[in-house]
Formats: structure tokens, sequence, C-alpha cells
């Protein structure tokens, strides 16, 4: 058995030993809209969600190596083009989630362009010879009925290009393209063969400094280049056909650089957007005229516009994809993992949902679920507003924790603008049941006179009162207690300083309650002092003369006479409390040390020159469970433990560890990994099986419900058979009714219109009970019970759904023709508006 | 996409009382209104019928007053010797009061001479009340008895002498027609049915009694005696509910407000306490010149009079409810706006989508939103704001500067505004709480208006002032910082045990130190 590393956060650079398997994320080099599906490249993979579910309904897998560049098939609106790294140009039809074809260039490929009128070829991005020197070649795809096609037939079009695909541009149906480098652009006309060249001032004055080109968007009708700079202004090229007489107009909104550029279909109105989060529609190519979508949440960094131009879609830094209505109305998010340059709070788990707790947008909590993959939701910490400016110190969130069963929440937001002036403000949040959120609770301002370290609360089962301990540089360490402050005009329950606590004057760097909460510890620089949780006595002290204690922590269930510290000097120290003497040490340069809640296993994370090596051990026994040399080369920041939903069963000795929960980790890239046992491929597959399995629907929550509804009922009806050997027609299966269920309820004639249809069409056929078909139904029952194989039920599920489809249409021949056409017609009417809804 | 967040404005605690729905109701009264009386006032009654007359008892006379009257406008005088417990019955017609020399005397409140006179008791009466019936009075006199008299052939009808002791209090159900308590001096409460007897409940207070009540219900029972309140529940036969002792010297009156929430109780150590009859936690206090003996509450609460023993009566008034028609009111939107399409029904495929709520911002907050930082200075730099508010000017100069925009807000400002802004430095500078946030504000602006300094006089003089202060406070800081040093000597030459104890007190010290730095 192998473990297998998962990458759950966006990585910047694709790590190189293999490809893993990329579980979330919005955040890519590319998306794509179209008027149903959003496509965007995560890793290796394109994902297709779903414009009106916002629900991911397939995703694309065959490349071996990060996707670089996605396009519809312009030709065929129902297939996407993808090219990879790897060489290879895939043709998709998206809404089954199948490969259609590979086109094997050869050459590593950076982006990709398709054009409408050159039928069989495509344009891609090279590197020829030097690593920094890219070219735009075409690609002939040959036409074959072969799977895997090699096409090598290359022709150049321009040298010396930008690699990102948003700084080249297909104009006016593909009659030129532009390409952006520097200070530079350049036009290729296909017609005259011919190479036009802009270049803007790039002298070191003020004026001129940040000439820079960032993007390149050309108008679908007209001759004319929109461009966008770095310091903001958006350029209109026109008469760039002529070396001398080109002109151009400015316009200029932006306060920082231009992200990315879009035209809408018909050109009337140029989209863009940067740093500054707004979207900004200029209309007729006007100054005057532009309108705007304010508070997107991040910096833009890609805009793509639907082929009908009813829709568009912004892809954001921090993870998010924003579909967006013609009239500049947000009407769909889809969020990941939102990745934030620094995560102050470390991993956390949210003892109610289990999900992820971290760091979120600047002043945010995001909770995310490992399960569903899915941003939960986000809880405004510091409530200011955010200004997006370059050199502003902004408020940051240093510390949180979790509470007595996830009741309270204690968070710690500081912001530093000098040395002396610290401004640092605790707060804390209850749970509200019925409104299933965190409400402020408390507000302290300076808590301490300086940062605050370590934050825990005691989470011992039989504590009476909720209380807090906070440990800061200043020496201290408080005590924070719930108390009742109600009277009867109210009802009021507020958290008041309980203790003060110090030693020597050391600064306090850690905190730790017993797993019973009897005893607290706290470790000034390189002692551990244990604290009485009852009276607030110093009880005894730990010194090792080791280094500045970086980790502490109780052991758990049998282990719980045991303290664990480790220290700066790389030197990991056992304590048994009992005999108030070391157990043991060992050498150790410990990074992250995390308990396991459910077992006395501690995970310990050491890094070294070579990388980062993982240990599990008990505290009682002094050789680990678990040994993982190098599951990474960066640091690793944090760790946490997360409990199983279902516990596994791991015989083998070395893996026991895992069987109630899984161990993720953050490294300094902000890669999120786990451990896991099974293999990329098994993992995905049972989620793409059933995506595929119902046409395109997408996989909401009602359709699970839905889903487990109908194996239920077929589990019955099957029960049913075996006792009675009468058929029942399964009705899921029958088209008439079929057909009235998907219709809208709102657009359907009177219930009393139907009812006679209805029942009908639930009536036994005579025709349709015929003798052969029972024994058939009899035989594949037997094989549903005889293996449970995947590819067994599958096997039977398709016969059992050609049989009903017979039985269908036995049934449908009683329904009177001008029913039918009824019913037909009621299928005809578009009913798209209604997802717009 | 959230919307536009508003500058969170720093709260700090506020010092003092605290201010409860309670406080706002019992301090809305206008200044009293004193009323000598000839002696120590005894009882203070309002008639229960309008127009809410009161009548009050001093010495040997008995004063009608009108509600807003500051003169009797009827006068009982015809007693030989001093004069208790002058009750209104319940239709407001007649008036019941006995007198030291053992009379109780019946009175119309038309006339003069007293209708009926009840003689048997041979001692002082102390409490007389009518019976809920309105024909009989109850009396409970210093000759330990309790008597129940009938009105119309003015006869004893019954005598309990169960007392131990003089009986000074009395109250009779307003319920039931048979049923009233008494408090004695020999610390007993007791309870009697006219239909029996004997009485049917006793409590023992434990303090000789001055005052009892019995609540509009008749379930709850509060007798005041000594320092103590108890209220005892009668429905479970006379069980103590509460026990209140919150005055420091004996209470001598009780009475409930009109909505019955609140219990009040007067004490010879000059105070009036406001309890809530859910919780029993004193709610509220009320201060007087002398020693309480008589309270009492008009019709929804509209006065209080306090007798006290110095013979003043004080009235105090409700303020009527303040009129704000005087100013021209804005010209609003007709009726007829409001109502349009409320009566529209929904049909059957409407979908309903409500208006989205307008969230109201500060001005501030608008210019803050537009990014206008000049303006919003200036509007949280107006008076209005920096007297009343300063801590909303010091959170938006801190949003200022957390934008990192301050230069530019404090920045082109002419001699008036700047003197405006160095006003408002000097006023509030040296406050601990706006000390971090307006030394660097100060920073900024001595940055920016140093070359133009020596141009205007007005500003100069502001500058020195500002400059005095800073030193001041240098000063000040030194000597707290000198005077932590002394105590630390001393505190260092305590045990080690009281280590810990020390340090949480002069860490109060170093937080003050912190607040200028030099």
């Amino acid at each position: 058995m192998l473990l297998y590393l998962y990458f759950l956060g966006l990585l910047d650079s694709w790590p190189q030993p293999g490809p893993d398997l990329l579980l979330a994320i919005a955040l890519t080099r590319c998306i794509l809209i179209s008027e149903r599906y959003i496509f965007c490249v995560s890793g290796d993979f394109v994902k297709v969600y779903s414009t009106a579910t916002e629900e991911c309904v397939h995703i694309l897998q065959g490349h071996r190596n990060l996707v670089t560049g996605i396009q519809l098939n312009p030709n065929n609106h129902l297939q996407l083009y993808s090219c990879s790294f790897d060489g290879t140009i895939k043709l998709w039809d998206y809404v089954d989630g199948i490969l259609i074809k590979t086109f094997i260039v050869g050459h590593k490929l950076h982006a990709l362009f398709t054009v409408a009128h050159a039928e069989d070829s495509v344009f891609v991005t090279i590197n020829k010879e030097k690593p920094d020197i890219f070219q735009l070649v075409s690609v002939k795809l040959p036409k074959s009925s072969s799977q895997e096609i090699e096409s090598k037939e290359l022709s150049f079009v321009l040298d010396y290009i930008n690699q990102s695909p948003k700084y080249i541009a297909f104009g006016n149906e593909g009659e030129y393209v532009a390409a952006v480098r520097d200070f530079s652009l350049s036009v290729y006309f296909f017609k005259k063969k011919t190479t036009s060249r802009f270049t803007l001032s790039s002298s070191r004055n003020k004026k001129h400094a940040k000439n820079n080109f960032t993007c390149v968007a050309c108008h679908p009708k007209e001759d004319c280049i929109a461009t966008g700079h770095k310091d903001g202004k958006i350029r209109l090229w026109r008469n760039f056909d002529d070396d001398k007489k080109y002109t151009y107009t400015c316009l200029h909104w932006h306060h920082d650089m231009v992200m990315d550029l879009a035209f809408s279909v018909t050109g009337t109105s140029l989209l863009s957007g940067g740093r500054e989060s707004v979207l900004v529609e200029w209309r007729d190519a006007a100054e005057k005229n532009k309108e705007f979508l304010p508070r997107l949440g991040a910096t833009i960094e890609h805009i793509s516009v639907s082929p009908a131009g009813d829709l568009f879609c912004t892809s954001h830094s921090d993870n998010k994809i924003i579909v967006i209505h013609r009239n500049l109305e947000a009407s769909a998010v889809i969020q990941g993992l939102v990745k934030d340059s620094n995560i102050f709070t470390g991993l956390m788990i949210d003892p109610r949902t289990k999900a992820l707790v971290l760091n979120g947008k600047p002043g945010h909590l995001q909770f995310y679920s490992l399960q569903s993959d899915k941003q939960l939701y986000n809880l405004d910490i510091v409530q200011q507003e955010y200004i997006n400016d370059y050199g502003l110190i902004q408020i940051e969130l240093t510390k949180a924790a979790f509470g007595c069963y996830g009741n309270w929440l204690a968070t710690v937001e500081q912001r530093q603008e000098k040395e002396t002036e610290l401004e640092l403000q605790m707060k804390l949040w209850m749970y509200n049941k019925k409104t299933q959120g965190f409400v402020l609770n408390t507000k302290v301002n300076m808590p301490h006179e300086d940062h605050i370290t370590a934050l825990c609360f005691c989470n011992a089962e039989k504590s009476e009162n909720p209380t807090l301990v906070t440990a800061s540089k200043d020496g201290h360490f408080k005590v924070w207690i719930l108390t009742d402050d109600s009277d009867i005009y109210k009802k009021a329950v507020g958290w008041t300083c309980d203790f003060v606590g110090s030693y020597h004057k050391y600064q306090a760097t850690n905190c730790c309650f017993s797993e019973d909460g009897s005893l607290l510890a706290v470790s000034f620089e390189e002692i551990v002092t244990i604290w009485d949780s009852e009276t607030w006595e110093l009880k005894c002290t730990f010194c090792q003369r080791a280094g500045k204690i970086r980790h502490l922590c109780f052991g758990r269930l049998t282990c719980s006479k045991y303290l664990l510290g480790a220290t700066e000097n790389g030197i990991l120290c056992c304590w048994n409390l009992l005999s108030c003497a070391l157990e043991w040490s060992a050498k150790l340069n410990v990074r992250v040390m995390e308990p396991d809640l459910n077992s006395e296993n501690i995970a310990a994370i050491s890094h070294s020159s070579m990388g980062s090596d993982l240990f599990v051990f008990k505290p009682s026994e002094p050789r680990p469970l678990y040994i993982q040399k190098n599951i990474s080369r960066e640091e690793v920041q944090w760790g946490v433990f997360v409990p199983r939903d279902v516990p596994e069963s791991f015989t083998s000795e070395s893996y026991r560890w895992l069987n109630r929960s899984q161990f993720y980790f953050l490294t300094k890239s902000q890669s999120l990994l786990t451990l896991s046992t099974k293999s990329p491929e098994e993992k995905l597959t049972p989620t793409s099986k059933q995506l595929l399995a119902e046409e395109s629907l997408p996989t909401t929550p009602f359709y699970f419900i839905l889903g487990k509804h109908r194996q239920q009922q077929d589990e019955k009806l099957n029960a049913a058979l075996e006792n009675e050997l009468v058929q029942l027609p399964l009705t899921e299966n029958i088209p008439a009714i079929n057909e009235l269920l998907h219709t809208p309820a709102h657009v359907l004639p009177s219930a009393s219109f139907l009812c006679s249809m209805f029942v009908n069409s639930l009536l036994l056929s005579k025709e349709s009970k015929s003798a052969e078909e029972i024994p058939d139904d009899v035989d594949m029952e037997e094989e549903k019970e005889s293996d449970d194989s995947d590819e067994e039920n599958d096997f039977t599920e398709k016969v059992q759904d050609t049989d009903n489809t017979d039985l269908g249409e036995d049934i449908i021949h009683q329904l009177s023709k001008s029913e039918e056409k009824e019913l037909r017609k009621f299928r005809k009417v578009d009913y798209s508006w209604i997802t717009a809804l | 996409m959230a919307g536009y967040k508003p500058v969170a404005i720093q709260t700090y605690p506020v010092l003092g009382e605290k201010i409860t729905q309670d406080t706002l109701y019992w301090n809305n009264y206008k200044t009293p209104v004193q009323i000598k009386e000839f002696g120590a006032v005894s009882k203070v009654d309002f008639s229960p019928q309008p127009p809410y007359n009161y009548a009050v008892t001093a010495s040997s006379r008995i004063h009608i007053y009108g509600r807003y009257s500051q003169e009797p406008i009827k006068t009982f005088s015809r007693f030989k010797d001093t004069a208790y417990c002058a009750t209104f019955r319940q239709d407001g017609r007649l008036l019941v009061a006995g007198s030291e020399d053992g009379g109780v005397q019946l009175f119309d409140i038309s006339g003069r001479a007293p209708l009926r006179q009840f003689e048997g008791h041979t001692k002082a009466v102390h409490t007389v009340d009518f019976t809920a019936d309105k024909y009989h009075v109850v009396s409970g006199a210093d000759d330990y008895t309790v008597k129940l008299w009938d009105i119309p052939n003015s006869k004893e009808i019954l005598t309990f002498k169960e007392h131990s002791d003089y009986v000074r209090c009395g109250c009779a159900s307003k319920l039931n027609p048979d049923l009233f308590v008494t408090g004695s001096y020999d610390h007993t409460v007791k309870m009697f049915d006219a239909r029996t007897s004997q009485s049917v409940i006793s409590v023992e207070h434990g303090q000789p009694v001055e005052s009892v009540l019995l609540f509009p219900s008749g379930g709850l029972l509060v007798s005041a005696g000594g320092r103590y309140v108890k209220v005892w529940d009668m429905l479970k036969g006379g069980q103590l509910l509460v026990s209140l002792k919150n005055h420091h010297k004996t209470v001598t009156c009780l009475c409930l407000s009109s909505s019955g929430q609140r219990l009040l109780s007067g004490s010879l150590d000059r105070k009036v306490k406001v309890y809530s009859t859910t919780s029993y936690k004193v709610v509220h206090s009320l201060d007087y010149a002398a020693s309480i003996l008589s309270l009492a509450l008009a019709h929804e609460d509209e006065t209080i009079v306090v007798g006290m023993t110095n013979g003043i009566l004080s009235v105090k008034h409700r303020k009527s409810e303040a009129k704000k028609d005087s100013l021209p009111r804005r010209r609003r939107p007709a009726y007829r706006t409001f109502i349009k399409g409320k009566s529209y029904m929904k049909q059957r495929d409407d979908i309903l989508i409500n208006r989205p709520s307008k969230k109201h911002l500060e001005l501030y907050d608008r210019d803050l939103k537009n990014f206008r930082v000049s303006k919003a200075l200036d509007r949280v730099l107006e008076p209005s704001c920096t007297i009343k508010t300063p801590e909303v000017t010091v959170s938006i100069i801190k949003e200022l500067n957390r934008r990192g925009v301050l230069a530019n807000a404090l920045a082109g400002r002419d001699e008036k505004e700047i003197s405006r802004v160095l006003n408002f430095l000097i006023r509030n500078l040296s406050q601990p709480r706006f000390a971090p946030v307006l030394i660097n504000a100060a920073e900024i602006i001595i940055d920016i208006y140093l070359p133009v300094i020596g141009q205007s006089p007005v500003v100069d003089k502001k500058f020195l002032v500002l400059q005095g202060l800073v030193e001041k406070e240098i000063d000040y800081q030194r000597e707290l910082l000198e005077t932590l040093g002394m105590m630390d000597m001393l505190f260092a030459t305590m045990t080690r045990k009281d280590s810990t104890l020390v340090w949480q007190r002069t860490s109060g010290g170093l937080l003050e130190n912190k607040k200028v730095e030099s």
C-alpha cells in the first residue's frame, strides 16, 4: 500500500514529482464560459461547472501535465479543445465528459487559440530555442477517425511573444492577430502576411514609466484593438494597418494595472478589471459611458464572455469565479479554498461542521468543507472596509480557537504600524443555533500589551464554566471566563479576565490545557510551568535548557500523564506529570506537532535541508508508529487531524493511525496536502461515474436525495417481484411520466386534465407482461446479490434500463396521439429563462 | 458581494450609574414641589377616583390637595389630638381616619363634620381602612386590638385580640370583603377573616412591623419592619418568598406602582427604593432630604408624594411628553403613497420580491465610501461632533490613518480649519484613550504646516498651547514613574508571598504610562 499526496490548494509552481490530483479549485490560468457551463483549468484537469447551479458537473481528465489553454470549438459549440504541457491538444465532448480525440503536437504548449474560419487548424504558443522566447504557430489538425492523431504540421505566425494567453488576441473574425510584449504591440495580418509593430515610449521619466502592456483584446467586428497597461490605462488602437496613420485613444479609470480585457460579442462594450476588484464596462468605447460592478472581493484575474453574449464571468485571485449577467448583476459565485498569503491562524477543525477553518479573505475566517470540497462560508472577523492598496498595513487576523464543542470562537486581530503602536483586539463569538452562525459576544481592546502568542480553550467535558487562556509576549498569561451579566432588562453573558499569571517576566509563548481541564501548561521561553486550573496555583516547572519551547501539548486518553514539548534547538521532550521528571527526549527539529483528538497519537513534522519528515508516535512508546520521509520539500507550516466520518479499517500496523482521522498539512507555499492510501484515479472515479450516469443534470443535493429514494424504491420493487412475480412498471422510467415530471409545474395544465392520462400511464399493459421478461429480471436479481463489484452493478443497471424503456414504449402506445402531442409541446417550450431566475 | 462596511466607532464604557429603562422612568419627574405641613407627615393617600386628590395626614389635621395645587383644597381639623391614617374609600367619597385619643372618624369629602364616630378603642388608632364591600371599616390600635366596624349603624362588629403589642399598620383586601391583614409591633403580621373569630394566617416578620401591603391579586403580602422588606406568598399559607434588606434604617412605608410591576419602599434612611416585582432586585433609588414616613403614587404614576419627619411634603409630577410639533414638520409623502399597492392580492403566478432594505449610513460614512477623505474629516470636526462625541472624531482619524490618507485629509487647510483641528487636539490629546491616535495626527500636522508657521498668530498660539500641553503631560508621566519606582521599592520589602498580587496592582500604573511617549 502506498501513500499518496493530494493537493487541495492551488499551487503556483506545479510540483514536479509526478502529476497529483488537484481536488479543488477554481483559481486557474484561464476560464471560459458558455451558455450553460463554465470551464476552468485546475492542474491536469478541466473542471466543468454549471452556470445555473454552481455545481461541478464534470472533471475532464486525461492530460498528463498542467493544462494551459482551453477554447470552445468554434465550429461545434458542444466541443472543447484543451492544450497542455504534455504536448497534446485534446478535443472533448464536455456535455458527457468524454474525450473525443487527442492530437499529439510534441512541443510544450503554452496557450491555445481558435479562429472560426480556420476550420482545421488551431493556434498554439510554443517555445523553441531560448527559454524566454515564445512563438505563435498554427497547428493543422488532420481529420481522421482514430483516437490519437499525430499533428506535427506547424506553421509559424509570430515570434518573440509572451507566453500568457492574455497577451495575444485574434480580431475581426480572424483577420489579424495582435500580440503585446513589454512596450510593443505587434499585429500580424493573415491576408497580407505582414506584421506591423507599434512601440510606446518606455523612457524612465515618471510619465511613461508604467507604459507596459498587460493584456490585449480585439474587437470582434471592427479593426480595433484594446490594450491594457500597467498604469491602469486602456488604449484603443485604430487604423493600425498603416504604420504611420495609426491612432489610439485612452480610457483611464483604473488606478492600478489592468489585469484583463474582453469585448462583448457585438463589440459595443469593453470589459476591464484589475486590482480594484471592480468590473468596468465601457460602452461605445467612450470614457463617459461606463458602468461599474464594484465589490467583487478580490483582484480580477480573467474575464470571459459567453458566445451568445448574455453572460460574463470573472475569475479572482481569491479562488473564486463569479458569473455576471449582461446587465452587470452577479448571478452566481463559485468559491474554492481562499488562498491567503499568510496563514496565521493555522489549520483548525470546526467541531460542528467538521470543516477546515483558516484565514480566508483579508480579515475573514473561512470554513471549508473537505468532504464536499467547497467553501461553506466566510466569517467576517475584522468587520472593516477593506481598502485594496499597496503598502497599507491591514488588520490581520492572527489567532483563532474553537471552544466548548464549537459553541465559542475566540479570535485575535492585530495591526502594527510602528514599533510602539500595536493595535490588538480579541473577539469572542458565540454560536447561535437559530441563525446557524457565529455572533459577536465580547470585544476586548488590548487584552495584552504585546502580541498574543497562544490561545486555548479548556475543552474538558465537565467544565462548568467556559475558560479561555491567552499567552502574550508581555510576560503574562490571562485567564478569561464567561460571566453572567444579565439583569431584569436583558439576558447577557460576557467574558471577563479572571486571573493574570506570570513567571519571572519571561515571555509566555505557549499554553495548553490537559484533556480533563485540570491542568494548564504555560511555557515561558525555556521553562514550562504547570498551573492548577481550580485555584490557579503554580504546581511545578520543567526546564530542559534546550532552547525556547515552540510547541507544547498534553498526551491524551491513556497517555494523559505525559506532557510533550518541542524546542527551537531541535529537542523533543516528554515529561511525566506523575513523577515530574523527564521521561524521554529525542533530537528532532519539530516544526509542527499535532495531537489526534481521537487517539493517543501525536504527529510531528520535522524539517531539515532535505525536506520535511512525518513522525507519528505515542508519548508512552519510544518507538514511532509510522515514519514518512520527505513528505514535502518545503517547510510544513501547519498540520491538523481531521476526524473521519466513517472509520477506515487498515489492518497494517503502520497505517492504523489513519483509521479514525486523516492528517492534513499545509506547506509554506500554501499547498494543502493529505495522506491517503487510495490512488488518485480510484479517488476520482466514483464521483465521475456518478456524474456520467444522469445525462448532464447537475448533482444538486436534491438530486442525491432523489437518487437515494429511487434506489430504495428499486429495492422495494425487486423485493415485491420475488414474492409475487408480478412486475410493476417502474414509474421513473416511463417516458410519458418522465416528461410530465420534468416539465415545470407552473406551465402544466390543470391536474384534473392530466389525471386520467397519468393514471392510464401507470396501468399495467397486458402485452408488456410477457413470460420472457420475468425470469430475466430474476436472474438479474441474483446477479446483484451474488457480487457487489461496481462494474457488475453497472452492467445490471444497464440491463434494467433497456427493459424499462421497452416497457415504456409499450405504454406510450396506449396514450392517444393528441395527448402525446400535448406533452411534446410542453417539452419543446424553452424553459431556459427559468435557469436565469 | 458585501456592501460598504461602516467605520467601527470605538465605544468606551460609561462610568457611573447604568442607564436603564427604570432610571429613565423614575428620573422623568419635574423638580419636587415642597409643601410645609404642621408636623411629621404620617400618611399620604390618593383618591382612587379622578381628579385623584390626595389626603395628607400630619399632626392633628388632614389636608386634601388637588393634583397640581400647592394649597390644600380642604382641611379636616376637628381632631383633639394627632390624627392618623386618613384613607379614601374606593369610590373616593368617604374618608376615614384614626386619632391619638382612640377615636375613628368617618368624613364625607364634601362635608366638614364627621359623619360617624366609632368609639371603642382605648388607645391611639394608627391604622384604619375600608373593606372591599365599602360598608365596613377595619381599625387597629395601640390597645393591641383590631376592630371591624359597620358604617351604617356605626357599630362594632368584631374585635380581634390576637396581637400582643401595638397594631400599627393594616390593609384590607381589595377583592374579598372579609379579609384584611394587620401588622403589629409584636413582630407578626396576621390575616383575619371576618367570617371566623380568629386570624387565618400569621407570619413572623422578625421586627416590629411598620407597614403592610397586599398585592391587588391578594396572593402576595409585603411587610416592612426594621430594615427588612419581606414578601410572603399567601396562597402557600404565608411562606416567605423573599426578604429584602436594601435600606440601612427602618423601612416605614410601602407602595406599589400603578402597573404593579414595581414596588416602592420608603425608609428613615431618606431613600425610596424601587424594586422589580419579578426579580425583587432594586432597579432604582430616589433620594430625599429627610427621613421618609409616608409615600404614595398617583394614578399612572403621574405623581410621587413623599411625606417626611420634618413636616415637608415633597410632590413630584411627571414631565409631560415633550411637544415636538413646535418644529415645522417636513412635508412627507401623502398617505396614499404608502398604501399604494397594499391592497393588491397575490396572484397565482406572482413571485413576491421585497424591496431591499435601505441601509442608513452616517454622513461621514457616505463620504468615506466615496473616498472624499477631507470632507469626511471636516464633518467630524464640526463642533457638534467634537464636543458631544469625540470618540467618533477619533475613530474617523484612526480610519483615515488605516487607509493611509490621513496626511491628505489634513493638508491644504486654511487658518480657520486648521485651528479647528488644533482645538480638538488640545482638548483631547491628554486623554489616554485617544492619545495614541491623536499624537500621530499631531505629528502629521506639524510636518505639514511647519513651513508656514509664523504666518498666522492664531495658529501659532494654538501650537504653543499644544506644546505646553505635551510638556505638562511629560512632567506628569515622569512623576508617575517616580511614584511607581517608590512603590516598587516598598513592595519589594514585603514578603514574597504577595508578589503576584503586587504585580496586578502595578500593571494598572504601567498601562497609564504607555499613553504618551515623549
